[in-house]
């Protein structure tokens, strides 16, 4: 089981008030999680990467293990304490505001 | 007893502004998708509850939602936009190629009979339709590939389409404006387009008469008239009488032709609105006074409308989407400032009253007549 923090509008868009929990297919990677994530809500579609080229959106970070996850290649494992449900991985919104 | 329903985007919310046909008391609802702007929503003329809005942030992109219960309650549909085949480029500011990139959906505008058939505007500059609620978006690429599209260069507000009008006569016939490529019309339902420039005449290219490249703000039609287009260019009001095949200027005695809104009053087709603004740097109404103009005669003649607008210390703008008239007996006016102000008239213009002041800045304003 995979537990995934959102930012609070993805949380309003995906009417889930806390943390989501997943189950990932085979190895627990960004992509993996992700496509778990869209798949259980479609609304967060091309809302943290884009539709066509997958790419994050420029102004999320990926967070986990107070490490900053954001630039790992897609397909790279996450860490053990993510992957075991220990720790949660973290979409974060960029501090910017207006 | 009829109803209007006035449907406000702003820059961090959706607000819903309900009253019965004397519009004297207001229910104020909102503000819906908090925090998102929503440049755009609108009412199925086929089902007025049917309810469409595009909401947007830099941070996650663009959601689509939809209602089926006039606002009470949304849910989110299709948001994929992607461009038909190779996107290739249009012009960049500095004049460099530069490759087509969806950011947001400008404009929703539903078709008059299908509640499920929808299109949209989206920078950068396209027209996308959905025939399936909004599930689903595919181009209408004729439009973008007409053979100008790798000349359009953005405005101030990016390559945005940004006014879409549907002919009521005619289901095949539709205009669109492009900030800063022009309008432009198919007769085949969207398969094939052509510039309807003619007469337009913009100081800030190298052509001023050139094809394409005007900074057209917003088109408005009669629906018992659809021949006959009026138009708030960047400057100039202007007027086609043969659907755009070409076009004259009517700014008559206007205190400045810049602005960005443009309207017709719902029973007499050369009845015009407009809200005249200072300039293309000083966006706020002349010396502080916030004035709408209608002109009675199609356009060169106009009469300044105050009676109930701050006539000092006013500095707002009024965006191009920001102007509606619902169809009630005694016509209403409504707009939106970029101060957050809602006004309505519920006698054509003659006097004028704020529906709510203190919302976000406004960037849409749509009616509906129940």
């Amino acid at each position: 089981m995979i537990r995934v923090v959102l930012p609070a509008h993805l949380r309003t868009l995906a009417r889930v008030d806390a943390e989501v929990a997943l189950e990932v297919d085979g190895q627990a990677t960004q992509r993996s999680v992700l496509d778990a994530l869209e798949a259980t809500y479609p609304m967060l579609r091309g809302t943290i990467r884009d539709h066509v080229t997958q790419q994050r959106r420029p102004y999320l970070r990926f967070f986990a293990c107070e490490e900053d996850l954001s630039h790992e290649l897609p397909d790279a494992p996450l860490p053990d304490a993510v992957a075991t449900g220990g720790e949660p991985f973290l979409v974060v919104g960029a501090m910017a505001g207006g | 007893m009829s109803e209007v329903r006035v449907l406000v985007g702003t820059r961090k919310g959706a607000f819903i502004l309900a009253s019965d046909g004397k519009r004297e008391r207001w229910d104020v609802s909102g503000p819906h998708f908090a925090g998102w702007e929503v440049y755009h929503l609108k009412g199925s003329p086929a089902d007025p509850n049917r309810l469409y809005a595009s909401q947007s942030t830099g941070w996650f992109g663009q959601v689509i939602q939809r209602s089926n219960d006039g606002g009470r309650s949304w849910d989110p549909v299709g948001n994929k936009f992607v461009y038909d085949g190779v996107p290739g480029t249009h012009q960049w500011y500095d004049g460099t190629p530069h490759p087509w990139e969806f950011k947001r959906v400008w404009h929703l505008e539903p078709s008059p009979t299908d509640p499920d058939m929808v299109y949209a505007g989206v920078e950068d500059a396209a027209l996308f339709r959905s025939t399936d609620g909004g599930q689903t978006w595919p181009e209408l690429p004729g439009l973008r590939g007409h053979g100008s599209g790798s000349s359009w260069a953005p405005g101030a507000g990016g390559l945005c389409l940004h006014t879409i009008v549907l002919d009521p006569s005619d289901p095949g016939r539709i205009f669109v404006a492009i900030s800063a490529a022009g309008a432009f019309r198919t007769d085949d339902g969207g398969t094939t387009w052509r510039a309807i420039n003619r007469g337009l005449k913009s100081e800030g290219i190298p052509n001023p008469e050139a094809e394409v490249g005007h900074c057209v703000h917003r088109i408005a039609m009669h629906r018992s008239r659809p021949g006959v287009l009026f138009m708030q260019k960047h400057w100039d009001v202007m007027r086609s009488d043969d659907a755009g095949e070409s076009w004259r200027e009517i700014s008559g005695n206007l205190p400045t032709d810049f602005g960005f809104t443009i309207d017709v009053h719902a029973h007499n087709p050369d009845t015009v609105y407009v809200i005249p603004i200072k300039s293309d740097s000083e966006h706020f109404p002349p010396d502080g006074r916030l004035r709408v103009y209608r002109s009675r005669t199609g356009g060169n003649e106009w009469e300044a409308l105050t009676h109930g607008l701050p006539q000092r210390d006013c500095y707002v703008n009024v965006l191009r989407n920001a102007m509606a008239v619902d169809s009630l007996d005694s016509c209403g006016v409504y707009f939106g400032t970029t101060g957050g102000q809602v006004y309505a008239s519920a006698d054509a213009g003659d006097t004028w009253a704020p529906i709510v002041r203190d919302l976000p800045a406004v960037l849409s304003v749509e009616v509906q007549t129940l």
